[in-house]
Order: C-alpha cells, then sequence, then structure tokens
C-alpha cells in the first residue's frame, strides 16, 4: 500500500512497472478480486464517462435551473470552423468538459471523478488524450487506474471535497489526477506523471468554492474546462522533462493547509467570491429567492 | 492511514450535480431507513451548514428522500423522489439548523411514524460520495457504511462484549472492526461492529436474548 507520492514511485521502480500497474494490484487486493473484475469495473464508469462527454455537445443540455446549457455545443461547434487560439485537440477537451458539467447540472447522469462538481476534468483529458495517439480502451482504463492513484494520494492526505478545501480540492485534484494520466498514457516515466500532477494542483492551490446561488453550475462548469486546459498543459510542460520544484506530497499538504486556513464563505457555502458579486446576487434571488 | 478504494475516486456512478450534495446525501438517507427497518410515514431533515445554505440548489433535499425510499444514487426518479414520497405518504421537512462543530456536510434524519421516533441518525457527506455516520440514536460511532455494521446496547456490566461476540461469531460473521464506549460507569454502553460478511436477520434477535441488552441496530453496506 501506498500513502505518499514517494511510496508510489519506489513501488514502480521496485516492480519495474507504471502506477496504474501498482494501483490496480493494489485494488485487486483490496477488494479481494481479480484483475480483470476491476476492469470490467473500471470499463463501465468509462461507458458512462463517455456518453455524458458527449451527449452535451450532441444535444443542447441545460441546468434544471436554467442557469447555464449549450455552452458545449458552441465550443464544439466553434471548433470545427478550424480558426481556434488554442487548436483543435484543447477545444475538443474544453467541449467535452463542458458537456459532462452540463449533464451533470441537469440531474442527469455522471461519474464523479473524484467529484460530481469536476466530473468533467479527467474523462475530457484522458478521451481527448487517447484519441490524439489511437490509444485503446485499455489504455484507457490503465489511465484512469493512474488518474485514481493519485487521486488516492490526494484523499488520503488532504480532502476532495470543495466543502472542507475549496475547489481547489476538486477541480485542483481533477486536473492533478489528468496530468499525471495523460503523461503516463503518452509514455511517461511515474516521477513525470506526478511532477505533472504537482504543477496542476499548484497552478490552482487557493482556487475557493464559491458557487452562484450554491448551484454547481456557475462557476463550476467553466473551471472544469480550464481544469482539462491546465491538465493538459501541465503533462506536455513534464513529458517535455520540466519537474516540479516542489514535490507532489508538499503540494497536495500544502493545498490542505490552505484549505483549511479557507474561510468557511469560500468553502461551498455561497457567502462569499462570486456567489456574493452584484450579479451572483441577483442570479440568486431570481433562482432561488432571498435566504 | 487505511487504504482507500479507487471507486472512492473514480465514481460513484451518480446522478448530478453534486457527489457531496447528491450521491452522498442519498447514503445517508438510505443508511438511516435501511438501520430503521420498521414502516414510518414521517422524517425530518436537520440541515447544518454547506447543507442548509444550498441543499435547494444542489438537489440534496430529493437525494435524501430518494436515499430514504431506498434508491440508489444513478437512479433517474431521484429527481422525482419528494413528488414520490408524497404519493406513499410519507411527510418530509427540512430545517435549517447548527449542529455545532462538525463536518460542513452534516444532517441529522429523524424517523417517525405516528409521531413516535423510531430512528435518530446523524451523519456527514465527506466528499466524492463517501459518508460517515457519527451518531445513531444518540450514541456517538464512526461508520463509513462501507462494511456492514452491528450497534448494540446494553446496560453496563461485566462479560458483555464476549457474550455479543460469541453470538456474532457462532452465526459465522468475522469482525473487522469493534469500538466500545459508554455514558458513564455503570449506564449504557455501546459496542459498534463492522463486520467483513453481512449478519443474518437471525443475528438479531440472538443478541437482543442476552440479558442486559438494550437496543441492536444493523447497517448492511451501503454502496
Amino acid at each position: 500500500m501506498y500513502n505518499k507520492a514517494y511510496e508510489l514511485i519506489n513501488e514502480t521502480k521496485e516492480n519495474n512497472c507504471r502506477i496504474s500497474d501498482i494501483v490496480l494490484r493494489n485494488e485487486c487486493k483490496l477488494m479481494e478480486c481479480s484483475e480483470e473484475d476491476v476492469r470490467s469495473k473500471i470499463r463501465k464508469v468509462l461507458q458512462v464517462m463517455k456518453d455524458a462527454a458527449q451527449s452535451g455537445i450532441d444535444k443542447e443540455t441545460r441546468s434544471v435551473s436554467g442557469l447555464i446549457g449549450g455552452n458545449a455545443v458552441k465550443a464544439d461547434q466553434y471548433r470545427k470552423m478550424n480558426r481556434t487560439v488554442c487548436g483543435d485537440v484543447v477545444n475538443r477537451a474544453i467541449a467535452r468538459a463542458l458537456s459532462t458539467s452540463e449533464v451533470n447540472a441537469s440531474m442527469g447522469r455522471i461519474a464523479a471523478m473524484p467529484t460530481a462538481g469536476a466530473s468533467g476534468i479527467v474523462p475530457a483529458a484522458v478521451i481527448t488524450a487517447a484519441e490524439t495517439i489511437d490509444a485503446d480502451e485499455e489504455a484507457i482504463i490503465d489511465a484512469l487506474l493512474t488518474a485514481s492513484g493519485v487521486g488516492q494520494l490526494i484523499k488520503k492526505n488532504a480532502t476532495i471535497s470543495g466543502a472542507e478545501g475549496g475547489c481547489q480540492a476538486e477541480c485542483g485534484a481533477g486536473a492533478a489526477m489528468a496530468a499525471a494520466a495523460i503523461v503516463e498514457l503518452y509514455g511517461g516515466t511515474p516521477e513525470m506523471a506526478l511532477d505533472a500532477g504537482a504543477i496542476a494542483l499548484k497552478s490552482i492551490l487557493g482556487l475557493v468554492c464559491d458557487p452562484v446561488a450554491g448551484l454547481v453550475e456557475v462557476p463550476c462548469s467553466k473551471r472544469n474546462a480550464t481544469g482539462v486546459v491546465n491538465a493538459m498543459a501541465c503533462a506536455d510542460m513534464a513529458l517535455a522533462g520540466i519537474k516540479s520544484m516542489i514535490p507532489f506530497d508538499e503540494v497536495v499538504d500544502a493545498m490542505y493547509k490552505i484549505g483549511k486556513a479557507m474561510p468557511a464563505a469560500l468553502r461551498e457555502t455561497s457567502m462569499g467570491g462570486l456567489a456574493t458579486t452584484p450579479t451572483g446576487e441577483t442570479l440568486r434571488c431570481r433562482l432561488i429567492g432571498k435566504q | 492511514m487505511s487504504n482507500v478504494s479507487i471507486f472512492e475516486i473514480m465514481g460513484p456512478v451518480m446522478i448530478g450535480p453534486s457527489s457531496s450534495h447528491t450521491a452522498g446525501a442519498e447514503k445517508l438517507g438510505k443508511a438511516a431507513s435501511s438501520i430503521c427497518d420498521e414502516d414510518f410515514d414521517a422524517v425530518d431533515f436537520y440541515l447544518h451548514g454547506s447543507f442548509a445554505k444550498t441543499y435547494k440548489g444542489h438537489g440534496t433535499d430529493k437525494a435524501l428522500v430518494a436515499g430514504i425510499l431506498g434508491m440508489s444514487a444513478d437512479d433517474e426518479r431521484l429527481r422525482d423522489s419528494l413528488k414520490l414520497a408524497e404519493q406513499k405518504g410519507i411527510k418530509v421537512d427540512f430545517i435549517e439548523t447548527d449542529l455545532g462543530e462538525v463536518h460542513p456536510n452534516t444532517v441529522k434524519i429523524v424517523i417517525k411514524n405516528k409521531d413516535i421516533v423510531l430512528l435518530t441518525l446523524v451523519g456527514s457527506s465527506i466528499g466524492g460520495g463517501n459518508i460517515m455516520i457519527n451518531e445513531v440514536d444518540g450514541s456517538a460511532l464512526e461508520i463509513s457504511g462501507q462494511y456492514p455494521v452491528i450497534i448494540a446496547t446494553y446496560s453496563d456490566v461485566r462479560g458483555m462484549i464476549s457474550k455479543i461476540t460469541g453470538a456474532i461469531a457462532r452465526n459465522e460473521v468475522n469482525i473487522a472492526t469493534l469500538r466500545v464506549s459508554r455514558s458513564s460507569k455503570g449506564e449504557v454502553a455501546t459496542t459498534v461492529i463492522e463486520t467483513d460478511n453481512a449478519a443474518p436477520e437471525s443475528i438479531v434477535d440472538e443478541i437482543l436474548q442476552i440479558e442486559n441488552v438494550i437496543s441492536v441496530r444493523v447497517l448492511n453496506a451501503i454502496v
């Protein structure tokens, strides 16, 4: 069992294998089941992820409140015009992340990763990155194992709850998990994967959870879109050989301490940040009335 | 540090929009009605912290009620659960409150039948759809719901733990963890036993027959 990133890396060295192999072995031991049992369970989750990442692109999907919706369609149509700033791959990932978060806000079916609020990041990153190198479904499952391994480290040593640690604990965790997963998918080393994770988490340290009207919509949906771009940029940096000056474990500790230091108003209570801007207040009054 | 399954990170597959406020809330509701194991006609939900502030927007109310009705977190009927409860003649009330120094996403669930309280449960949704049950009928505990649990209360006299664990062993159930506490010496003691395999129904009667046992509650795993 690994509790820290350095332990996970040591295990990959001792066994001359990837992060996903260690995570899979640990899961089999924990759940007392075979590798195929775990993979087939992940395959079912992956299908839910694929559906949620696509259905908001195929059909305009609106949230129950009506506050958000239709942005995945817009992003994908724009991408198809072939004149984007970030290019086709990044824009495809953005559309997918928006799709999942719109499906989520419509009370549709999604797979939390690591939470529902951040559920758009990892699927968009992994599905899109796999497409670019023609990786098959088994490789995507490996990538999801790696992403989950990184999530385990964050959950064990800090938190993945916005109410406890702010958005950095949700979208930050999602981006770190996604970055590490892409690196492994692209053949990077375990160290590179965790460097990518560390850089992604560092990049949004301190991000507060301030949902307008208490809904997982504004700004959550777009933070999923920027979260996947964060993950992809950090994966590229790590694959280029760029290291994180602060090791992954220390970044996670810092994230937890920052979360603890955040006032409750900025931890999912909708009592600060964007939620209490004039526009945020107006939207809240319109949607759920004065509290 | 205990091991964490990847499926606490990846998943649950659930109805949106919030793993803490929807999936976790659904599990807490399901845990309460599962422990209660009797017919009921009313449920009061005392909502604390973020649950109190944002329950309408997150559909926490719908998720708690869906759980009470025994639905799973990926059941698409979740969004209509308030209506379904009404059809079943179950009255639900949501009360914003302050439960003190507890996790921000905490709820106290009171299940009643004909104004008689059948069960009180306090639990928190701790992130990613995972839960922690902190209190059942006033006894402090710490249950994740991932293992089956037996909760026994009894008069604080000698030899009770050995009698209770003996009954569990006779039913071929293996104990994973065991915690004992008491209100004060010689008063009411509580033993919380997490087990590897689900307890058969006969176990409740067998433990209740032990002299000095006051109550036995069983919760099978909530996943």
